[in-house]
């Protein structure tokens, strides 16, 4: 295995288009090692680009959006209050990946890149509207982060390229999000299905919503027929009745020892319930724990 | 295949090591550098037993590569003492008997030692959340708790 620790994107990138057989990026390596020594993907070429600069910074832009580096732990992300403040959603979403000791080195780039439809964090950021930049041989590109998961363990990532930033949205006024999972126990499980919202307040009534469910499909799935049923109401009963349906309707999960197709189903819409009422009382400006944070 | 040269700093000693790049940071401390404190559960970054911290930062060894120690501050259970002088965390867990094989001992240590310099005053749910990865077999965990809000009510008072 040839280990590499490029100075820059640019470099990451060309040394990945040029590596022969299987390439890894090392962020965090919280998956990649544990595939590497239960001899599941063995790379050729492992490339470490935690000694490229800004990769661990977290910045606030001028006009209220956040650019992250690639680098940047759930931990830091969770001591960072005003990122707490604006994406809380967002930010527990990241919070309920594994232990202390995984915080401390998981990263939001490397759960959108793992590929796992259960991924925790994805469904937040798709919710949030984040997107990706991408460095590659045929240099830059930026693109929704819904765009990257393709199937269990599978990218729309070509050869040679790489994510090189994320960038959140300004979280703006009136705004609020919330991300819950379901497991059967509190705390160091996988989703059974997760549930993101994301929703702007004109007064009292929604007038943007982005609703995003995990596990409940190949990849985490952006469900529009959810975010209609919220917009333009109060999140009445009416409403919300409509957001569990589109939501159910959006599953085609799979049978497994976590939870059946039947119960996935259901509880898609009940977590998206749930995560509703959280993200629209933060709009309102009520400051609620989603977990123990 | 080459080996990595990689130079660090362990309990605030520097030390040097040729690895292997595919060798993790667990296998360097036990295998190469002699520190047998941190032990292989799983080696999968779930029961927490080999967890040191880098650069300040509570992580599982097992998942971390000994090339990525370039440059790094490294603390392992071996650190924790003052010579002979156990700290605060080590006589509670002897006191309450928070441990029986010891195996999980000394990740646990490393975990609790972390909690109390970010929370010298944590309720026993934050205890027991931030131990959530490191699993015991033998004690139930209470006594462990115990141990830890005890260590961490005197080392307040010390302080």
């Amino acid at each position: 295995m040839q280990f590499h620790s490029p100075a820059t994107f640019v470099e990451a990138a060309a040394l990945a288009a040029e590596a022969q057989g299987v390439t890894r990026f090392l962020a965090g390596g919280t998956d990649v090692l544990v595939q590497l020594r239960s001899d599941m993907v063995t790379p050729d070429t492992l490339i470490d680009i935690k000694k490229i600069g800004g990769v661990r910074d977290i910045k606030l832009n001028d006009d209220g959006s956040w650019t992250l580096g690639v680098a940047v732990s759930g931990a830091e992300m969770n001591e960072h209050g005003p990122l707490r403040a604006a994406w809380p959603g967002l930010c527990e979403a990241m919070d309920l990946i594994g232990s202390t000791q995984i915080q401390g080195r998981a990263t939001l780039a490397g759960n959108l890149c793992n590929g796992s439809p259960a991924a925790d964090s994805v469904p937040a950021m798709v919710a949030a509207c984040v997107t990706a930049t991408i460095t590659g041989p045929q240099g830059e590109r930026t693109v929704a982060v819904e765009s990257i998961p393709t199937g269990p363990g599978l990218t729309s990532l070509e050869k040679g390229e790489l994510i090189s930033a994320l960038h959140i949205p300004a979280r703006g006024e009136n705004a609020g999000d919330a991300y819950l999972r379901f497991i059967p126990r509190t705390e160091m499980d996988i989703a059974v299905v997760g549930a993101a919202v994301n929703l702007r307040l004109d007064g009292d009534t929604i007038t943007e919503a982005r609703v995003a469910l995990g596990a409940v499909a190949p990849t985490v799935r952006l469900v529009p027929e959810a975010a209609e049923a919220l917009i333009g109401s109060t999140l009445d009963d009416g409403a919300l009745e409509k957001l569990v349906a589109a939501c159910s309707a959006a599953c085609s999960p799979i049978d497994d020892k976590r939870g059946t197709i039947a119960f996935r189903t259901e509880v898609a819409g009940v977590m998206a319930k749930r995560a509703a009422r959280i993200a629209y009382a933060r709009a309102k400006g009520e400051t609620i724990e989603g977990h123990h944070g | 295949m080459s080996k990595i040269h990689v130079t660090t700093t362990v309990n605030g000693d520097e030390m040097e090591f040729l690895c292997d790049p595919r060798e993790t940071l667990l296998d360097v401390l036990r295998d190469r550098l002699n520190l047998t404190g941190a032990k292989e559960g799983c080696g999968t970054g779930d029961c927490g037993a080999c967890s040191v911290t880098m650069n300040g930062r509570l992580v599982c060894s097992c998942l971390v590569l000994g090339a990525e120690a370039e440059g790094a501050e490294i603390a392992t259970v071996e650190g924790i003492a003052q010579g002979d002088r156990l700290h605060p965390l080590q006589r509670k867990f002897i006191e309450h008997a928070a441990l029986q094989c010891g195996i999980c001992t000394p990740g646990i240590l490393v975990a609790a030692k972390a909690l109390l310099e970010k929370h010298p005053d944590p309720t026993e749910e934050q205890v027991r959340f931030w131990l959530a990865g490191n699993l015991c077999r033998c004690t139930g965990y209470d006594k462990i708790i115990r141990a830890v809000m005890d260590a961490a009510a005197e080392m307040r008072e010390a302080a």
